[in-house]
């Protein structure tokens, strides 16, 4: 191994010298990069096809046999937990996380790149347990996301035995991967930054992805608290969240635990869960929108004591989901209160996007169009989830579709509409190829449109009082026929949508198959990801000298400026074009 | 809950005063030019493993907050038949101040370059870590004997968890003291071994202290 020194000083950087460590065990971090958004994709996927499958019983029940009970609620959990926690997570933080930090802080790699390389590698092994679920007897578990105890172990649910421990100990994996990255990406943030480059001058992507790295640290161990327990309750009979029970006649070893204390350690977790994928998102859509805005982002300090006061004040409204497990109502208006707080930062940065779109110059690009798309989609999700944090509100609506249209707007397709518009973005960088223009704004489009006929009727039907979590409505008086047609409608529009991420997997497809042809900075952008020597860039990044930063990540439009923008690493004099 | 919203609200406090320090001043839009470590909203560089190792034990220090929020939690209900805690556990709580004392012997002495002093630091800390670690394998047998198993009761499950997990974490930390003491041990000098005695000291007084509150936890049941 040759090494060469990188920004942190008694650090090196290991050169592969063959195909294996260049592509395999490969400690380069656009390489960890990759390989995470490609294994995120690939489980992603296979969550897509369940959640296929799940519509198709929705929307014509007894018309498809595929799915029976067991496995309906097998899919719910699975779909649910790859999702939020394999996919969009993996994504965000060992995707983009890897791709963009060092490239943005101008360092050479993550500090501790074989650590980085671990984290992949124990991520691979959490993803591969979470599927051989399937595969053990009686299945992957059927306890819903939350996995609540006592039924996620009783034998009344699919999975109560093999499949609940089969997911807390993928899980237990996935956190020892996420603390080992997630700590990296910290340390490169913080002792990395090449010369010039202080904290404010960071770009918010950096920015949200660490701040989502802290919380992540902080609320994951609850996670990890959660499943070790949970599977010591399993497998040696403890009774840390198992009640004294009596399944099928038959009276259970446990002695009276409490399955109360297992939602307060979830819900620490499953909280901070929503910002750990939102804040990234809102990181790469701030510097989306200024970029294709060609205009500095509006009230950046704001947007950065926002990140932070939304991370600190995610810790301390978990209870929020157990208002209907009961609570004493001054917790209940506690959090409450803190749940409606959290809105103001959050507003904060919706208002401070609008008015960076407010007179810019906005160019209509695919990464632009999805950025936008995610505003209207997460304003949508923001206003219902304001809804659903008061307890009035929340008691009545808690166990209706209402609840999976919020969820999935706010935390489906915001998240998915920024991966996307960050893919379109980066991608002529990592790759070297510009994707087809057409085809993302039909992607674009589709998947928007789409995705709004999906999740709009579920609200209505919510308001309805028609229950979520139900394999078939069957006939109740209190649901109007029309519920089973909607059902069907969103079914439809639930398959075009996912049936049009073919148009996106053919255009990567096309793009990687036709000659190198993206410039090194098509977009004409101000962070230091687009200033490499090289594109795509090599391992190390950089040339010999590490870029010096002059300046914040959003000098566009400036007055008496050459061109309207100006590179983070352009020095003074040569900006306005020694005018 | 109260335990780890406490931990959490300090853990908080740290970071937004680190940040106003960083950042109060800053107006980025309007600063052209380099800003070295000279500038005082320069960047703070204090060495990446520091910064790591920081990390790791807030990552820590929640999963062990979170641990003795159940345990406080969980003690509150019926079932709960508190352990007599076995008297070597006292035992054990002076080896471990004893190994905590003299890794700061060994911290102490790479300090003043002096191998020596590293050297019998180092054993002296790792002998006494040894022996704490087979005092716990004590305390496990003993209650073990008496017939009280993890799943007999939540308070023995929670004192076999607890100890057990604090006991991994000691491990992990040994593998990393034999490095040094390898090093130290073949002719090694005080200042390639300085930075990971300083870090070990640090996990070693972390681990005291959450060995400690462990302690009293356990004991106030």
């Amino acid at each position: 191994m040759a090494h060469a020194a990188i920004a942190d000083k008694g650090q090196e950087l290991s050169h592969p010298h063959s195909w294996i460590t260049k592509y395999v065990w490969s400690q380069d971090h656009k390489v960890i990069g990759i390989q995470y958004i490609i294994v995120a994709t690939l489980v992603g996927i296979i969550a897509l096809f369940m959640s296929g499958m799940m519509r198709l019983q929705l929307g014509f029940p007894g018309e498809f046999t595929f799915l029976e009970p067991n496995e309906y609620y097998q899919f719910v959990t699975m779909h649910g937990m790859i999702m939020i926690v394999f996919m969009l997570t993996a994504f965000f933080l060992g995707g983009f996380g890897n791709l963009l930090i060092p490239l943005m802080c101008g360092a050479r790699d993550m500090v501790f790149p074989y650590m980085n390389m671990l984290s992949f590698w124990v991520y691979l092994l959490s993803v591969l347990v979470l599927i051989a679920g399937f595969f053990v007897p009686g299945g992957t578990t059927g306890a819903g996301w939350t996995l609540y105890p006592p039924q996620a172990i009783t034998g009344g649910t699919p999975g109560g035995d093999w499949g609940i421990l089969v997911m807390c100990i993928s899980l237990a994996l996935f956190v020892v991967a996420f603390t080992m990255g997630g700590l990296n990406y910290l340390t490169t943030t913080l002792q990395a930054r090449t010369r010039g480059l202080t904290l404010m001058r960071l770009p918010l992507t950096v920015w949200g992805i660490v701040m989502a790295t802290i919380l992540g640290l902080l609320a994951f161990p609850a996670l990890f608290v959660s499943v070790i327990m949970m599977s010591l309750d399993n497998m040696l009979g403890t009774s840390f969240f198992m009640p004294a029970i009596s399944e099928m006649g038959v009276t259970s070893d446990h002695t009276g635990g409490s399955p109360i204390l297992f939602q307060h350690l979830f819900w620490f977790f499953g909280h901070p869960e929503v910002y750990i994928v939102a804040l990234p998102m809102f990181g790469i859509a701030s510097d989306l929108i200024s970029t294709h805005a060609r205009k500095n982002i509006f009230g950046y300090r704001m947007m950065v004591w926002a990140i932070v006061a939304i991370g600190g004040l995610s810790f301390v409204v978990w209870a929020h989901h157990m208002y209907v497990s009961g609570m004493n109502p001054y917790f209940g208006f506690l959090f409450a209160t803190t749940t409606l707080i959290i809105a103001v930062p959050t507003a904060l940065k919706v208002y401070n996007w609008v008015l960076t779109l407010w007179e810019g110059d906005i160019h209509l690009t695919v990464p632009m169009l999805f950025a936008i798309g995610f505003v209207f989609t997460f304003i949508h999700g923001g206003i219902t989830g304001l809804f659903l944090g008061n307890v009035v509100v929340d008691v009545p609506l808690s166990d209706t579709y209402f609840v999976v249209g919020h969820f999935h707007m706010v935390m489906g397709v915001s998240p998915f509409l920024v991966v996307f518009g960050g893919i379109y973005h980066w991608y002529p960088k990592f790759t070297g190829r510009m994707l087809n223009n057409t085809l993302g704004k039909a992607h674009f489009w589709i998947t928007f449109l789409g995705t709004y006929a999906i999740y709009l009727p579920m609200h209505y039907i919510g308001i309805l009082g028609v229950p979520r979590r139900y394999y078939a409505n069957g006939v109740t008086d209190f649901m109007p026929d029309s519920v089973a047609s909607i059902n069907a409608s969103i079914t439809v529009a639930a398959l075009i949508v996912g049936s049009a991420q073919l148009i996106f997997i053919y255009n990567l497809i096309v793009s990687l198959m036709k000659p190198k042809d993206a410039p090194s900075n098509p977009w004409n952008a101000t962070s230091l990801e687009w200033r490499t020597p090289e594109t795509p860039p090599r391992h190390g990044n950089w040339s010999d000298e590490l870029p010096t930063v002059y300046r914040w990540a959003y000098a566009y439009s400036v007055p008496g400026a050459e061109k309207d923008f100006i590179p983070q690493d352009v020095p003074p004099s040569a900006a306005t074009g020694n005018k | 809950m109260t335990i780890t919203l406490i931990f959490l609200a300090l853990l908080m406090g740290i970071v937004v005063t680190w940040l106003v320090k960083q950042s109060i001043n800053s107006q980025p839009w309007a600063e052209v030019g380099v800003i070295d470590n000279d500038n005082p909203n320069g960047p703070v560089f204090i060495g990446s493993k520091k910064v790591f190792l920081g990390g790791l034990l807030a990552v820590l220090t929640s999963l062990f907050m979170l641990f003795f929020s159940a345990y406080r939690i969980r003690m509150e209900y019926p079932d709960w038949v508190p352990l007599d805690d076995p008297q070597i556990l006292w035992v054990n709580s002076v080896l471990l101040i004893l190994a905590s004392i003299f890794y700061q012997q060994a911290k102490n002495a790479a300090q003043r370059n002096k191998e020596g002093g590293i050297r019998v630091g180092l054993i002296l800390a790792g002998m006494f870590t040894f022996c704490f670690l087979y005092g716990q394998l004590w305390a496990w047998q003993q209650i073990h004997d008496q017939g009280l198993f993890i799943y007999s009761n939540p308070a023995n499950a929670f004192f076999y968890v607890l100890t057990g997990l604090h006991a991994l974490h000691i491990i992990g930390g040994l593998w990393v003291w034999a490095r040094s003491t390898a090093k130290v041990w073949l002719g090694a000098q005080a200042d390639d071994v300085k930075s990971s005695v300083d870090l070990c000291t640090l996990y070693w007084h972390f681990l005291l202290v959450l060995w400690l509150i462990m302690f009293y936890l356990l004991l106030s049941t």
